[in-house]
């Protein structure tokens, strides 16, 4: 038995999950990020927002390694992720996290199952087949897909249970860092409710940092803790949405305080407030 | 007590506290026996656990996590099923370990894990009757949508204005233009081929100079064209099994569908078209150059001059034998197309699919043209174009 294999989680016990300074990508001539800083701390869900076309999936793509940054430095968990830095390290980092793609990005030739137990296969050939079975299994139903979603095959679910797989797929390997790209884009209001009540419980439960680009505005104000703005190539504000209802640059304000930003405030405040009466506790 | 894990990070100092392997260890108090847990219960450092968990039998007293150091699902999973096989309690867990057991146990398994397998007897019976079904379907498949190729080339004639000019050029390109480099060139090394094995054999005879008869009767009248189809089938017919089950998956033919655009118009009347117009040129082609081949291989080494070598062949190559191959050339240029095009249209589902639809056209096309070249063979001698 390899001792070595034994992942260390206390490892890079500093504040931040992932660290980026001056990151710079860019597509040819068009420049996605220049000069950009963020942090994410520890055990937080941090949403990111921005326009269309700002570089969101971009810069998800640059933390997870595929997309080379032009300059800039990533790291995550302490470990740089750019440039030669030693692979073995960063091989381990790459176990530590899950990414659930905007499609869901399911194996279409694999069951539900054998997709969730695909990276424990890849990573941990050692585990034995049955106990890598139960292992997938009570994953499904961690992430609240139905009984009989096991055995099907991604073109026979839904687009919410593709996403369900697709999260229980991220969270084989029992990541501490969780990427999520739009999760709630495709779902029904309710669907879409369900699934950011459903990542606040994992997040909570399994002492996940959890990277969330959204769209959704009741997604932000649901469950994250803080939200990064991007925009003008870089991050312009990271806080609380209290926060950065405070700043005056016009796109945040724009973005919050339109009409279906002040819809999404309303709704959080009334679920807090009701929420607050019903559990005294 | 379990190993040292060894630090994976570089930047790694003394003072860290790092992680322990998981093992346990069974304490005995008179009869009772309880299983105390060490290490770390994550994926990463389980090792052998789960096994010597899944080997201890008998009572046991309870479950103590007191000394654990880290825990995550995995782990919990794992305490959670020997727990519940034992029939222990857990004790010791701190209210971490505590919510993931509980969230792990709450999740329970699904009744299914994976799709439902037959007996290898009634699978195998099962699979050569899908077989069966599935080839007379797709023969049956193939001729409605060879009649409603027809029925959409009619409609065409009469309403011309209907035809995609454009996207038919656009296939003539790239079923035809293309073609023509690797075309020629296999056709070349096809005609020395023929012209060299052909020489060896009449050699024995003293007939060398038949080797012209041979080259020219046989490409014109059947290998030019032939070869060309499982060229064109191999190059042209797999594209648009892939290109329409492509557009397939992607439900593009069905937003097609509900923009009020015919897929059979706008996908596979082009493709066919071109194919069909495409086969008989690049057939004449390909039997000029297999001749240029056998003649350029008479000349090097049969000392036949090329000028009595096309003179030769004028004398020895019927007219006919060229009119045999340009007429089956649109046949063999239909078959191909409508299996490409039919197979692309029957992809649903996954990306495998696509493949094995490619795959499916291409075999199809090529199989269908032998057929139909021999029920061609049997036709033309039975009206006398020997």
């Amino acid at each position: 038995m390899t001792e070595a294999e034994c992942l260390d989680i206390t490892e890079g016990q500093g504040e931040h999950a992932i660290s980026i300074r001056g990151l710079r990508t860019s597509f040819g001539p068009q420049v996605v990020h220049d000069a950009l800083d963020l942090d994410v701390r520890r055990g937080e869900i941090l949403g990111v927002v921005g326009g269309s076309g700002t570089g969101k999936s971009v810069l998800m793509r640059a933390i997870i390694g595929l997309q080379a940054p032009d300059a800039g430095e990533i790291e995550v968990f302490g470990q740089p992720m750019t440039g030669e830095a030693d692979e073995e390290a960063q091989l381990a980092i790459r176990r530590r996290w899950g990414v659930l793609f905007q499609n869901g990005a399911l194996f279409s030739t694999l069951t539900v199952s054998e997709n969730v137990q695909v990276p424990l296969r890849e990573y941990y050939p050692a585990i034995r087949p049955e106990l890598r079975e139960e292992i997938a299994g009570y994953k499904i139903r961690m992430t609240g897909l139905p009984e009989d979603a096991a055995p099907k095959f991604p073109s026979e679910l839904s687009g919410g249970m593709r996403k369900r797989a697709g999260l229980a797929r991220a969270l084989a390997l029992d990541p501490d860092l969780l990427f999520l790209d739009e999760p709630t884009a495709g779902l029904d209001p309710i669907g879409a409710a369900a699934f950011d009540e459903q990542t606040r419980d994992l997040q909570q439960t399994l002492g996940l940092t959890v990277f969330l680009i959204t769209h959704d505005l009741d997604t932000l104000h649901a469950i994250c803790d803080r939200v990064a703005v991007l925009a003008d190539r870089r991050v312009i504000a990271v806080g609380t949405i209290d926060e950065l209802l405070a700043t005056d640059h016009p796109w945040i304000q724009e973005y919050f305080n339109g009409p279906r930003g002040r819809l999404a405030h309303a709704g959080s405040v009334q679920l807090k407030t009701s929420g607050a009466k019903g559990a005294p506790a | 007590m379990g190993h040292f894990g060894l630090p994976r990070n570089a930047n790694w100092t003394s003072f860290t506290p790092t992680m322990h392997r998981a093992d346990f260890i069974e304490e005995r108090d008179g009869d009772a026996r309880s299983i105390m847990l060490t290490g770390s219960l994550s994926l990463s450092c389980l090792g052998d656990v789960p096994k010597r968990l899944d080997a201890i039998d008998g009572p046991v007293t309870c479950i103590d996590l007191s000394r654990i150091e880290h825990i995550d699902t995995v782990g919990a999973w794992v305490v959670h099923r020997a727990a519940e096989r034992l029939d222990a309690p857990v004790r010791g867990a701190d209210p971490g370990a505590e919510r993931l057991i509980g969230a792990v146990s709450q999740a329970g398994l699904p009744v299914e894990m994976r799709p439902v397998q037959q007996p290898p007897l009634l699978r195998i019976l099962d699979e050569i009757g899908t077989a069966v079904v599935q080839t007379a379907q797709t023969m049956v498949g193939l001729l409605g949508f060879l009649g409603a190729t027809i029925i959409t080339g009619w409609m065409l004639i009469r309403h011309p204005s209907r035809f995609r000019i454009n996207a038919v050029v656009q296939r003539f390109e790239a079923v035809g233009v293309t073609a023509l480099g690797i075309i020629g060139l296999m056709s070349f090394l096809i005609g020395i081929v023929i012209a060299q094995q052909g020489s060896v054999q009449l050699e024995q005879f003293g007939m060398e100079v038949l080797t012209v008869n041979l080259v020219g009767r046989l490409t014109f009248r059947e290998l030019g064209v032939l070869m060309t189809a499982i060229m064109v089938a191999g190059r042209s017919g797999s594209a648009f099994a892939a290109q329409i089950g492509t557009m397939k998956l992607n439900e593009e033919v069905d937003a097609m569908r509900t923009i009020g655009v015919q897929p059979m118009e706008a996908l596979v009347m082009p493709r066919i078209i071109a194919v069909v117009v495409m086969m008989p040129l690049l057939a004449f082609y390909s039997s000029i150059l297999a001749i240029i081949g056998g003649g350029f291989l008479c000349a090097i080494s049969l000392d036949i001059p090329p000028v009595t070598f096309v003179q030769r062949l004028r004398e020895v190559v019927p007219i006919t034998d060229v009119w045999i191959g340009l007429i089956k050339a649109p046949v063999f240029g239909l078959i191909i197309g409508i299996a490409g095009c039919f197979q692309g249209l029957q992809v649903r589902g996954n990306a495998e699919e696509v493949g094995q639809r490619t795959t499916a056209a291409v075999v199809q096309a090529i199989f269908l043209v032998i057929v139909i070249d021999a029920v061609f063979a049997v036709f033309f001698t039975w009206i006398d174009w020997k």
